[in-house]
């Protein structure tokens, strides 16, 4: 019991818990049958979660570098509009191919944006803040080349599929990212990507000097983040049927950080931890939707998630837990590693 | 001075990590107008001791007096304000402030919140000539070369100003010895303040270590140096694993009985490896030339040189702190390109654009920076050990982790890396141990140069005696070994031949022959004529 009280991941873990009884009792629906799909609060939590998961992963992996990437919201806002210009002109709206084929050129230039950061940071060696800051700014400015100004609509049943369609009764967008979780999962555990990553965060120059192409990893970081970005991207707009370059993915970089913070990945680099961030995200979408089901008055709702955020960082803090738990909490030496994923 | 009080004094000492015993029931004792030298290997419980004299970590027995009264020290504010001061190993300043704002900062002289600059610059130059030292107190500290940056954060140390009256009283009572007006320090710890400094700054350490013992100030002094310890310290404290083994006067305990108390057993391997190095020194003739460099150099590091290194061969490098050794090591490993020359690896030319390239031919560098150019704090042993061999086979092909272990286990064995558990973060290794596992690094890449930068420096006797064998037997087995190190005893030990270096010029090359000792070779830096 005390080994799991001091596991880094368990307020985290259980105040999600504490989110979805909430749930359950106060929505009418936590989680039923219709049509042969699932449906549900539960289900609209995990749906509604996949932008800011597929988002914080990318980041994730960035941190671990001793990154961050300010610029995803933006690339989101990219991304749905290459897209939504692109499905807008088709003859066919509804043909599975070209529009497939246009959610991977969206993609391709997400990536692209992607390697914008990467090149800045590790070639050029600007600090990353200011790095992403760049196209944080610039990207919302293109993506609103890219529409003209316009929000852009589209009525294309094969790309709402990615926001509101199920595979298996089980949401489509929520497979998509869960696939990414996986992936991710197995290219930084089962290979030495993982290990590289955290031997460039926790020391670049040690790094090199031990034979690790670091510019090569640093740069693939934010290629990745930045096409996990755009995949986000694509899940927003196709929700709302339209390219909206002002608000898609406005201010998510924020809740991505707070995702892989409350994941237990520290904001210097080198050790990260996936599930952690998968919980990270999960929770703050958890606490969205719970804030809409018990009612809170929506000026307040940020005002309730940002207590709820502050006594999750309080309940991570050692100085905090040391002074609240006293001689419950194991020394500093002994405080419980985030599990690896 | 007959029984004077001291002025420290710990007993019972008990300071307990998890599964570990760090500190068991030490006593220790510091008397006014002393340099008290704190002996140990790494991992003994020096770095412990000190930290909770410091502050930083609280004991879970024992008793600390400080003039008499016991202290409970909770954080390094209150031992600076008891009177505590320390200077750690790697000089912790600002190096882009001023010198004046480094000895003063969070103190600065103030009028109605301003901070006085003109008396701040004035009060520091009075600090620095009390260690005889005139320089620009307004220049930024990184224009000053590390050993004036030592002395300014002695400096720092010893200004600091006791808390009021009524705390000082607690303090201030006993010794009635002269320590400057207005309090500083009464305990200065140094610790391992000489591991980067040469010859003739050690001296200027010392001299000012003195000046500050007549001051009535009571110096608790780590180094790794046995000479340095017998040159300056009054008496001194052997500690073994976490335990006191004794408190002794330096001048009645020889060097050899000193030693053996410290690691605990007869100095037989040291010995040992003196026979072995002198056999070996004959047998290079014949090899094949691993390295063969002509005219390779660049700019501003290292002027063009040329070397042959042969298997089986161990080529020192000697020669001042600046002088080239760190550049030319790097060149070879392509840390730094060379913009001049040519360079032929096992009779190829190679062009290294970077580590990996180097890598690839079988060529391994342990930096001299361990703690920011070697190991990664955070990654546990088993992975600091892997990482060379697994950054060479690139990402996609993982070591599978059973290979992982065994490869491991094999080194923390054949190395005596302690603690042995191959999962601990290795920034909590001592300093000597995080080499082997650094040397452990590139000896499992199975390397045909093995570049080694100063990697004694900063460690005990014990472990500097198992790394020098590491590198005799490494040579035996056909290695060629590029070894950089400040200490000339132990270049002269290992290497078949010598390079000298000064003024980032390779000034002359010696083959380690009879007659050729450290005299010799400090000739050759001195005056750099001969060749």
């Amino acid at each position: 019991m005390t080994s799991l009280l001091k596991n880094r991941l368990f307020w985290p873990a259980a105040i999600l818990v504490v989110m979805l009884v909430v749930n359950a009792f106060t929505s009418n629906q936590f989680i039923t049958v219709r049509d042969g799909h699932l449906f549900g609060s539960l289900i609209d939590i995990l749906r509604g979660s996949a932008p800011l998961l597929l988002v914080a992963l990318g980041m994730t992996l960035v941190i671990a570098t001793g990154g961050i990437d300010l610029s995803v919201g933006a690339v989101m806002a990219i991304s749905g509009a290459v897209a939504c210009l692109l499905i807008r002109d088709l003859s066919d709206q509804n043909s599975v191919g070209p529009v497939l084929l246009i959610m991977l050129v969206a993609v391709g230039v997400s990536l692209l944006a992607g390697l914008w950061n990467g090149a800045l940071v590790a070639v050029v060696g600007i600090q990353p803040i200011i790095a992403t800051l760049i196209l944080m700014v610039a990207g919302r400015g293109i993506a609103q080349l890219v529409t003209d100004g316009q929000i852009i609509n589209v009525q294309s049943g094969p790309y709402a599929t990615i926001a509101s369609g199920f595979f298996l009764a089980l949401p489509v967008a929520f497979l998509i990212a869960a696939a990414a979780v996986v992936l991710i999962t197995l290219l930084t555990r089962r290979t030495a990507l993982g290990l590289l990553l955290e031997s460039v965060g926790g020391s670049p120059t040690a790094s090199r000097l031990a034979g690790i192409r670091a510019r090569r990893i640093t740069v693939m970081v934010y290629v990745v983040s930045g096409g996990f970005a755009g995949l986000a991207g694509l899940i927003y707009s196709a929700n709302i049927k339209s390219a909206d370059s002002i608000s898609a993915g406005n201010l998510i970089e924020l809740d991505a950080i707070l995702a892989v913070v409350i994941g237990g990945t520290a904001l210097i680099g080198g050790r990260f931890s996936i599930a952690g961030t998968v919980l990270g995200a999960v929770l703050i979408q958890a606490m969205t939707v719970t804030v809409v089901a018990v009612g809170v008055p929506s000026e307040a709702t940020l005002l309730f998630k940002a207590v709820v955020v502050v006594a999750l960082c309080l309940s991570q803090s050692p100085v905090f837990r040391e002074k609240v738990f006293g001689r419950f909490t194991p020394r500093p030496a002994a405080r419980a590693e985030v599990p690896a994923s | 001075m007959g029984e004077q009080s001291p002025v420290l004094e710990m007993t019972g000492i008990r300071k307990v990590f998890p599964g570990v015993v760090a500190l068991d029931g030490v006593d220790f004792r510091l008397f006014p107008g002393e340099i008290h030298a704190l002996m140990g290997e790494n991992g003994a419980g020096k770095s412990t001791l000190i930290k909770v004299l410091t502050g930083v970590y609280t004991i879970d027995g024992g008793q600390v007096r400080l003039g008499g009264e016991v202290v409970h020290i909770n954080g390094p504010l209150q031992a600076q304000q008891a009177g505590i001061s320390t200077v750690y190993q790697e000089v912790n300043l600002c190096t882009n402030l001023s010198v004046a704002e480094n000895i003063f900062i969070g103190r600065e002289p103030r009028k109605f919140g301003r901070i006085q600059w003109g008396q701040m610059r004035r009060r520091a130059s009075e600090l620095l000539a009390r260690l005889d030292l005139n320089i620009d107190v307004s220049a930024p500290l990184n224009t000053y070369s590390l050993a004036i940056q030592q002395m300014v954060a002695i400096a720092r140390a010893i200004n600091v100003p006791t808390a009021g009256p009524a705390a000082t009283s607690a303090t201030g009572t006993a010794s009635g010895t002269g320590t400057a007006a207005g309090g500083g320090a009464k305990v200065l710890i140094l610790d391992e303040p000489t591991s980067s400094l040469d010859a003739s700054e050690v001296a200027q350490l010392f001299a000012v270590m003195r000046r500050l013992k007549a001051d009535g100030v009571a110096i608790l002094f780590v180094s790794h140096f046995l000479d340095q310890i017998y040159e300056v310290s009054d008496r001194l404290t052997v500690l073994r694993n976490g335990q006191l083994i004794g408190e002794y006067r330096t001048a009645e305990l020889p060097q050899v009985k000193l030693v053996e108390k410290m690691i605990g057993k007869e100095l037989a391997a040291l010995e040992d490896l003196e026979d072995k190095a002198q056999r070996s020194r004959e047998r290079t003739a014949g090899a094949e030339p691993i390295v063969e460099a002509r005219g390779l150099g660049r700019a501003g590091a290292i002027a063009p040189f040329d070397l042959t290194i042969h298997a089986g061969e161990v080529v020192g490098l000697a020669g001042l702190l600046g002088s080239g050794r760190t550049e030319l090591a790097r060149l070879l490993f392509g840390a730094d390109r060379a913009d001049s020359g040519e360079l032929r690896f096992a009779g190829k030319p190679v062009t290294l654009r970077d580590p990996q390239v180097a890598m690839k031919r079988g060529i391994a560098f342990s930096s001299e920076n361990r703690r920011t150019e070697g190991i990664i704090g955070d990654l546990s042993v088993r992975e600091n050990i892997i990482l060379a061999l697994q950054a060479s086979r690139g990402w996609t092909r993982p070591i599978p982790r059973r290979r992982q272990d065994e490869i491991v286990e094999k080194y923390i064995k054949a190395l005596q890396i302690r603690p042995a558990d191959p999962e601990r973060p290795v920034r909590n290794l001592s300093g000597g141990n995080q080499q082997k596992v650094l040397l452990a690094r590139w000896l499992i890449t199975e390397p045909r140069l093995l570049i080694i930068d100063e990697p004694t420096r900063g460690i005990d006797v014990g472990a500097k005696a198992e790394i020098q064998k590491l590198v005799a037997e490494l040579s035996d087995g056909g290695m060629a070994v590029l070894f950089v190190s400040a200490e000339l005893e132990e270049v002269l030990r290992l290497s078949h031949k010598i390079e000298v270096l000064r003024d980032r010029h390779l000034v002359e090359e010696l083959q380690n022959t009879e007659g050729v000792d450290a005299d010799r070779i400090m000739q050759t830096i001195a005056s750099g004529a001969t060749s």
